[in-house]
């Protein structure tokens, strides 16, 4: 069952190199930014597989930390965005 | 090998998770805006990673009732997993809110709009906020 979780976790890594993709083609800021938090969550996703698949408890809190850390970088950037930009 | 209840409901909430997080991945390729994909990369992600915390939820869960020796750790496990629940449910709908704010604000309009009632409320508001301070 712990094989599954780590399976599931290189699936999620997977499609991050996908959304990397539109990271470095996004036409406009937005498009980046947009890319990045679906990044984050994904990460979040990740560390909470291999925390189920290597049985350590830490990876959770690693997971809960970074989920809010990023929730203050996509403000950050949103409060950056309304400044207005160039298409 | 014979797969017992929880094993398979595990399985399906991780099916569930990657499906949902792989359509997410394909969202953002194949909507035309970036409040489309916005939209489509958001909340299928949201939904999906729901559904890999209830995952590693249920196998916390089930590893506590099948080796009573360590049912600590893998109950604090589970709680761990309920708090980041708590987190990502809170957080990733109000980042998504607060990038399409701004987007809108900064002046980016969306590519195919048919109406615009959010515009013409902020219009509206600056007019009247205008005329009183005049």
């Amino acid at each position: 069952m712990e094989d599954a979780f780590l399976l599931a976790a290189i699936i999620v890594s997977i499609y991050g190199l996908v959304v990397l993709l539109r990271l470095f083609l996004g036409p406009t800021p937005g498009d980046r930014v947009v890319a990045v938090d679906t990044l984050n969550t994904f990460v979040v996703a990740v560390m909470l597989l291999l925390g189920a698949a290597f049985k350590r408890t830490i990876y959770l809190d690693i997971a809960t930390v970074y989920a809010l850390l990023s929730y203050i970088g996509t403000l950050y950037i949103a409060r950056y965005l309304e400044g207005g930009f160039k298409r | 090998m014979t797969l017992g209840f929880p094993e398979i409901l595990i399985y399906i909430f991780l099916s569930i998770s990657l499906i949902f997080n792989g359509l997410g991945a394909i969202a953002l390729h194949r909507f035309p805006d970036v409040y489309t994909r916005l939209h489509g990369a958001t909340k299928t992600t949201t939904f999906g990673t729901i559904f890999a915390v209830i995952s590693v939820i249920t196998y916390a869960a089930y590893m506590a009732h099948t080796y009573p020796d360590l049912r600590g750790k893998y109950i604090s496990m589970a709680l761990h997993a309920v708090i980041t629940l708590i987190a990502l449910i809170i957080t990733n709908p109000t980042g998504a809110h607060a990038i399409a704010r701004g987007l809108y604000r900064g002046g980016y309009k969306p590519d195919y709009i048919v109406v615009d009632y959010y515009g013409k409320s902020l219009n509206n508001k600056e007019e009247n906020s205008g005329g009183a301070d005049e």
